[in-house]
């Protein structure tokens, strides 16, 4: 019954990306089944299988995980990416919730209409800028650590790994004015487990086109 | 240092709520300082006291919190009501997840401009009766205990109490095919520290009138 987490979504990043990076820095070899048609979501919600009629959806553990945050929380604690007590995860929690909602804001940009995406590149820009890499950049400065929480790597270090990329793809130059950010993202994306799923070849998927938005616009109605 | 908890928000329901829930239902005391003012709220931003410049923050056990979830998880933790191991969590986590999917709907439920209110509001219904209040009738149905995960009182308890009498509010008979949820929200309700909070006089928070939507516009943008 148990083997490998199967993760059910679309061929694409999305909300189950977070999940892939996290499986992947953990060490952990997942499989994955894609929705490529509408019929490939309904066939799952007329199964059973999704709790909320939603994806992601992962199978891990005899379980059929959904809701983005509760997986990604309960693989951070299965293999010790969650802080040492309650206080840790406390901060890996705050600083997730903040690269959650810049990375949300890069991940809706694509669908957004198109007279409105100058606006709201603008937005993620002045956002990822002014209000969260900062706060990552105070973090390393203030205790000179490697990891964000606790000296230790942790969700939170994986997670802002993954926000500092999707933000350069946007502005190559964004972490201009962040030096400890810079070194980070250096660090962190030469720890193994890390490399090799940012080698081409693994599981982690390209920036989304706009061929994926005309599925994602088909398989979900929106 | 330590002391009562204490709350930065306006003052009305919005993200904070569930975390006055919270801390009610465990029992915890806790004080609210109120943002009446876009000069209260830029003032906590040029303290330094807000990590991503917004509200909700809670001062607690020498911390300034933010991030609703990362708070109410906190707190969860810290007054054991968040379950017994991994895997109770893992449940707890799911259900709560799509409660506060529910809850954003019903939140924003004010803020609609006229033209959208009632299309929104057969939303709110459909969502609720089709998608997420089918799932915790179930959950109670197949286990018949008196709490949703655990045979334990916890977060999840309250937060879909909380969701449960916001949805009425939106609609008074919305539970009318869901009898295992009234029955569950008769319970929960008379549980001591979340019927004190349900009384009068409390810190429960009244729903947002639509004639004190502008005034928070003011404070927020």
């Amino acid at each position: 019954m148990s083997g490998k987490p199967r993760l059910h979504y679309t061929n694409g990043r999305g909300k189950m990306e977070s999940i892939r990076w996290l499986l992947a820095a953990a060490g952990v070899e997942f499989e994955e089944e894609f929705i490529e048609t509408k019929e490939d979501l309904e066939k799952l919600r007329t199964d059973g299988v999704l709790m909320f009629q939603q994806v992601p959806m992962v199978e891990i553990d005899g379980m059929k995980m959904v809701q983005t945050r509760a997986i990604l929380s309960y693989i951070a604690a299965k293999y010790n990416l969650y802080g040492k007590d309650l206080k840790e995860r406390a901060w890996i929690d705050m600083y997730v919730e903040g690269t959650t909602d810049l990375m949300g804001m890069i991940m809706y940009l694509p669908f957004q209409p198109a007279d409105t995406k100058e606006k709201n590149l603008a937005l993620i820009i002045e956002r990822a800028t002014t209000r969260y890499f900062p706060v990552y950049e105070k973090a390393l400065k203030d205790h000179g650590n490697d990891y964000l929480v606790g000296n230790k790597l942790s969700w939170a270090d994986v997670h802002l790994l993954e926000a500092i990329l999707m933000a350069e793809e946007c502005k190559p130059d964004i972490l201009s004015a962040f030096p400890l950010l810079q070194a980070f993202k250096g660090r962190t994306s030469n720890i193994p487990t890390i490399k090799k799923f940012l080698q081409p070849g693994s599981q982690r998927k390209p920036p989304t086109d706009k061929k994926f938005v005309a599925i994602v616009r088909k398989i979900f109605n929106i | 240092m330590p002391g009562k908890p204490k709350l930065h928000y306006f003052n009305g329901r919005g993200r904070m709520e569930s975390i006055r829930w919270l801390l009610a239902a465990a029992g915890v005391e806790f004080e609210e300082s109120f943002l009446e003012t876009k000069d209260d709220l830029t003032k906590l931003q040029k303290d330094g006291s807000l990590m991503f410049q917004q509200v909700p923050m809670v001062e607690i056990d020498g911390m300034k919190m933010v991030q609703t979830r990362a708070i109410l998880g906190y707190i969860a933790a810290k007054y054991n009501l968040y379950g017994k191991d991994l895997k109770e969590r893992a449940l707890i986590d799911m259900y709560v997840e799509a409660i506060i999917d529910l809850n954003e709907l019903l939140m924003t439920h004010a803020f609609q401009p006229a033209d959208k209110k009632e299309q929104h509001l057969a939303t709110i219904v459909d969502k609720a009766t089709n998608r997420y209040f089918p799932v915790y009738e179930k959950v109670l149905k197949d286990h018949g205990q008196d709490f949703l995960v655990g045979n334990r009182f916890s977060r999840a308890d309250v937060q879909l109490l909380e969701t449960l009498l916001m949805a009425e509010e939106c609609k008074p008979d919305i539970l009318a095919k869901f009898p295992l949820l009234q029955s569950f929200k008769a319970r929960i309700s008379n549980i001591p520290t979340i019927k004190k909070f349900l009384q009068p006089g409390s810190q429960r928070k009244a729903p947002l009138q639509e004639k004190d939507v502008p005034k928070l516009m003011k404070i927020f943008h």
